[in-house]
C-alpha cells in the first residue's frame, strides 16, 4: 500500500517520506522473521539515513516530479514481467522454517555447532560476520569506504570547479 | 530552523542518548543485535539530526570534514590492521587466535571487538561525509519553501 502511495504522489517530499515508512515496515516485517540485525540495519539506514539523503537530494533539484514525458505502458509491462518472473522464482522456494532448506542443512549447522565454544560469543550473526567470514567483512568495509570516497570525488569536486569558475567570473 | 523551539530542545536531549545508544549496540554486538555497521549509522545519524535541525556550519564546527575523512579512513585501516598483526605474530591474515595465543577464544573476542570498532568508525565516517557532500552545495529552496 505504502509502494502504492509512493508511485501515485507527485510530491517528491511526500515520497522520501513514504519510502522511509516503507523501510520501516520492511523492518517490522524482518523482526516477525527473526532476523532482528538485519531489520536494525533496515531500520537505521532505510528509514533514517536515506531519507534524510533524499531530503538533501530534494534540496538541490525541485519539489514535484515532472509530468512523464513518454507513455507508461511499456515501463508497466517491463515491472509486470519481472514481477512475474520473481513471483515464479519464489515457488521453488523451500517452505519457511523448513528444516531441509539448503540454507539452514549447508554451512548453518556448523557454525551453530561451533561458535559456542571456539568464539563463545552469545550474538552468532557477529561470531560469523567478524570471524568466520572476517574477509567478507573486511570487503564490505573497503566498499563502503570506496563509496564514501567516490561521492567525495564527485560531488565536492563538482562544487570546488563551479566556485572556481564564479571567481574567474 | 532557527525558529523551531521545540525541535531544537529535544533535538539536544535525543542526541546524547542517541551517541551513547550507538556505543550500546557498538560494544554490545556480541551479546545483543548490533554490530559495528548499525552502530555507525546511528552514531552517523547522531551528527545529521545536529546538522539538520541546528546548521552545517555548527556541525562541522563540532566534526570538521578533514576529521570524518581521516576516520573514515581509519577504521578500514584498523581492520586492516588486524589482520596484519595477526599475520606478523605468525597467524593467518584475520586469525584473531594471535591476539590471545593461550586463550583463542579471548583472542576472538579481542578481534571481534577491534574489528567491529573499525567498521563502526568508517560507516560513521563515510556516512557523514555523504551527509556532508550533499548539503554543503547551495540548496535552491529555503526553509519555507517546504
Amino acid at each position: 500500500m505504502t509502494a502504492f502511495a509512493v508511485v501515485r504522489t507527485q510530491s517528491l517530499f511526500a515520497t522520501a517520506m513514504l519510502s522511509g515508512v516503507f523501510s520501516l515496515l520492511s523492518a517490522l516485517l524482518l523482526v516477525t522473521l527473526d532476523a532482528v540485525d538485519v531489520a536494525f540495519t533496515e531500520a537505521a539506514v532505510g528509514a533514517g539515513i536515506s531519507t534524510v539523503l533524499m531530503l538533501g537530494t530534494l534540496a538541490l533539484t525541485s519539489r514535484f516530479e515532472r509530468p512523464p514525458s513518454h507513455s507508461p505502458v511499456i515501463p508497466l509491462f517491463v515491472v509486470l514481467v519481472t514481477g512475474a518472473a520473481l513471483v515464479y522464482g519464489t515457488l521453488d522456494m523451500p517452505n519457511f522454517g523448513d528444516p531441509n532448506a539448503p540454507a539452514q542443512t549447508h554451512v548453518a549447522p556448523d557454525y551453530i555447532g561451533r561458535s559456542p565454544h571456539e568464539i563463545d560469543v552469545p550474538n552468532i550473526v557477529t561470531a560469523i560476520l567478524a570471524s568466520y567470514r572476517g574477509f567478507d567483512t573486511l570487503g564490505e568495509t573497503a566498499v563502503v569506504f570506496t563509496a564514501g570516497v567516490g561521492v567525495l570525488l564527485l560531488i565536492s569536486g563538482l562544487r570546488r570547479r563551479r566556485r572556481k569558475e564564479k571567481e574567474d567570473v | 530552523m532557527r525558529h523551531h523551539l521545540i525541535l531544537r530542545v529535544v533535538t539536544k536531549l535525543l542526541i546524547g542518548s542517541i551517541m551513547i545508544f550507538a556505543l550500546y549496540v557498538q560494544f554490545h554486538g556480541d551479546y545483543s543485535p548490533g554490530g559495528g555497521f548499525q552502530a555507525g549509522v546511528i552514531m552517523a545519524v547522531g551528527f545529521i539530526i545536529y546538522g539538520v535541525v541546528f546548521s552545517l556550519e555548527d556541525v562541522q564546527r563540532v566534526f570538521p570534514p578533514w576529521l570524518v575523512h581521516k576516520l573514515a579512513a581509519l577504521g578500514v585501516l584498523l581492520y586492516a590492521g588486524t589482520g596484519i598483526v595477526s599475520l606478523f605474530l605468525g597467524y593467518s591474515y584475520l586469525d584473531y587466535t594471535a591476539l590471545s595465543p593461550h586463550h583463542p577464544v579471548h583472542g576472538q573476542h579481542y578481534g571481534i571487538i577491534l574489528v567491529e570498532l573499525g567498521v563502526g568508525i568508517t560507516v560513521t565516517g563515510v556516512m557523514v561525509t555523504i551527509y556532508y557532500a550533499f548539503t554543503s552545495r547551495t540548496p535552491i529552496m529555503d526553509d519555507e519553501a517546504w
